[in-house]
């Protein structure tokens, strides 16, 4: 059956040529202007990563070089960001440029690793919960425990316990991330399974796994994409949070939350140390929350009434 | 009705019952021995051994859960570590400053979201709508305390209007108390803000397309008596539901205002537990917070029922 629908869709060779750049271009430009909030919000998350991959070249110097002769120097721009200091210096004179443009690293780890981490576990938990009836109580119980607890609080906790580092960001953000999404996957999958293609399958003596695998999680794709960049946007959050706390990893790791706890004490001083940081993850955030929020309506037009 | 309030406090039980058990957990099914990890680097082998002997970790595991639960049905939350005083004491001591906060964010917040919710609504797909719909986004992507921080540059070192942190007992001098959480409070409620108005948009939205307020409109009601008597009161449930959800949000904020701010609430004690990894304190903050949220919760349920009659369950 596939198959036949495979050589439906496949175009041949002389239609795939019309793909050109000058298609995609008009294309980008019917969404902006359909949506103009949800490209923003794109262009942003792919300008941040772009910063992220690109940051050794940006113009940046030692992220960790201290140099206790320049330390708040104001932010001026004239020359090169990291030697004229972009962004200002901080209380032991390192850039604050190079230290916010390395920032924008531990950010987009922490969000793609947390997200794409949390959601995969959810499936398999929210397939099981969904699919089994027995597991369904104890399971979901559990997760409605977990998400009693306030996320920030529980992230800390964790932290307290595993010990400050990205990887155990990682791991604390998963752990308070994972229940709201095994939820969506649970009740899509109950109001799937009732569904006659699901029927038809057992009817054709498929295994539960085979019906979870080919029929069930093929449907759960869309809201999981919009539910990941939600994900994603509060993982930037509350990692910042976390190391703004100093419950995150160790103070030396310039993630923008490091940057902006260290520049607390020098508020009234060198308010710079804490603006740009915070300039840098406001709009990352901003952007994914756009991003999500314009995904949503597209792929997904029944959830657009609800919020 | 009755049986529907009955059934959804007793489900309150099974969720309780869960959050304790992974407080009882988190310390347990941690890698390494939990009271060396509390203990830290330095400490003796004495040292280790009194918080072992002091958190009851010698015990088999199930005499450990089982002293656990007997104690908080008592209420007794144990002994901090560091400072040895009762960890219920010191979360009493704490409340009021909490509390203070987050009533009054969630008083801001409301006083702020709904009229804006409802305006945005009003105006759908005009720029006002647009301009505070970006708002309502940017206020879930702003950090609570990078905005505290602005705030407290910008009001108190620069322009002076308020004090830059602290706090001042009600008791002591009402009017203090009130002027210094003026500023946290408007950054923790940032959130609920958000939350409210995009809710109080959708739903006032969603009715405003109804028959009732088409009669209404066509019997020559005033346009402000359309939108607050018959469209926001038939949009009160999902925006009550999610200032119930949005409590998560606050109580995870008070964390950070409270260190920004210096107010000496739950969220300080806590921070400062974790800091030092008192776990006792820990597992007491934790418990309790997450049970204000869940009774929360199942006043937002219930509360269903008082504002839509149609609802019996």
């Amino acid at each position: 059956m596939t198959q036949r629908a495979d050589n439906v869709l496949s175009q041949p060779p002389s239609k795939m040529a019309k793909f050109s750049l000058n298609v995609i271009a008009r294309q980008l430009l019917r969404l902006t202007k359909r949506n103009p909030n949800m490209m923003a919000g794109i262009a942003i998350v792919v300008f941040m990563s772009l910063v992220a991959i690109l940051a050794p070249l940006l113009f940046t110097g030692d992220p960790k070089h201290v140099d206790p002769r320049n330390r708040f120097i104001p932010p001026t721009i004239s020359g090169s960001p990291s030697v004229a200091h972009w962004f200002g210096s901080d209380n032991i004179g390192r850039d604050v440029w190079t230290r916010t443009v390395y920032g924008t690293r531990v950010s987009m780890i922490v969000a793609a690793a947390v997200s794409s981490i949390s959601i995969s576990i959810a499936v398999v938990i929210g397939l099981v919960a969904g699919y089994y009836r027995v597991a369904d109580g104890p399971i979901m119980r559990f997760m409605d425990g977990l998400m009693s607890i306030p996320s920030v609080l529980l992230a800390m906790a964790l932290m307290a316990l595993l010990g400050g580092s990205v990887q155990n960001v990682i791991i604390a953000l998963t752990v308070v991330e994972t229940p709201r999404a095994v939820r969506i996957v649970r009740a899509s999958v109950l109001t799937l399974r009732e569904q006659m293609f699901v029927d038809a399958a057992r009817a054709l003596g498929a295994q539960p796994v085979r019906i979870l695998a080919l029929h069930v999680f093929p449907n759960l794709v869309v809201p999981l994409i919009v539910h990941a960049t939600y994900v994603a946007a509060s993982a930037v959050l509350v990692e910042a949070y976390l190391s703004f706390l100093g419950a995150g990893p160790p103070p030396d790791v310039p993630s923008w939350g490091n940057i902006m706890a260290e520049g607390r004490n020098y508020i009234t001083r060198a308010v710079w140390i804490i603006f740009f940081p915070g300039i840098f993850l406001t709009l990352t955030v901003l952007g994914i929350n756009l991003a999500g929020d314009g995904l949503r309506d597209i792929l997904d037009p029944k959830l657009k009434r609800r919020m | 009705m009755t049986v529907y309030v009955i059934r959804r406090v007793i489900s309150v039980i099974p969720v309780l019952a869960v959050v304790a058990l992974i407080v009882f957990g988190l310390i347990r099914i941690a890698p390494g021995d939990p009271a060396a990890i509390i203990a830290g680097h330095e400490a003796t082998m004495e040292e280790v051994e009194g918080i072992r002997e002091a958190l009851g970790l010698n015990e088999p595991m199930h005499v450990q859960l089982f002293i656990y639960v007997k104690d908080i049905l008592r209420g007794d939350l144990g002994r901090s570590i560091l400072s040895k005083h009762e960890v219920s004491h010191l979360i009493a001591q704490r409340l009021v400053p909490t509390l203070s906060l987050a009533i009054l964010s969630e008083v801001i917040a409301l006083f702020i979201a709904i009229p804006l919710g409802v305006l945005a609504a009003w105006k759908a797909n005009t720029w006002i709508d647009r301009v505070v719909m970006v708002f309502a986004t940017l206020g879930f992507s702003v950090p609570v305390f990078w905005l505290g921080f602005l705030m407290i540059w910008l009001l108190a070192v620069k322009l002076g209007i308020f004090p830059a942190a602290g706090y001042v007992a009600p008791s002591e001098d009402l009017w203090r108390w009130f002027h210094r959480l003026i500023m946290p409070a408007f950054a923790t409620g940032v959130i609920i803000m958000a939350l409210v108005t995009r809710m109080t948009r959708a739903t006032v939205l969603e009715t405003l397309k109804e028959d009732y307020v088409r009669t209404a409109r066509a019997k020559g009601l005033s346009e402000s008596v359309v939108l607050i008597r018959h469209a926001l009161r038939n949009a009160a449930l999902p925006i009550i539901t999610v200032i119930g959800l949005g409590v998560a949000a606050l109580l995870s904020g008070l964390v950070v205002t409270e260190s920004v701010f210096a107010i000496p609430g739950l969220g300080r004690l806590l921070l400062n537990a974790i800091l030092a990894r008192d776990y006792p304190i820990i597992q007491g903050a934790i418990l309790v917070t997450s049970t204000v949220y869940v009774f929360i919760n199942l006043l937002v349920d219930l509360s269903y029922a008082f504002f839509d009659p149609r609802i019996r369950y």
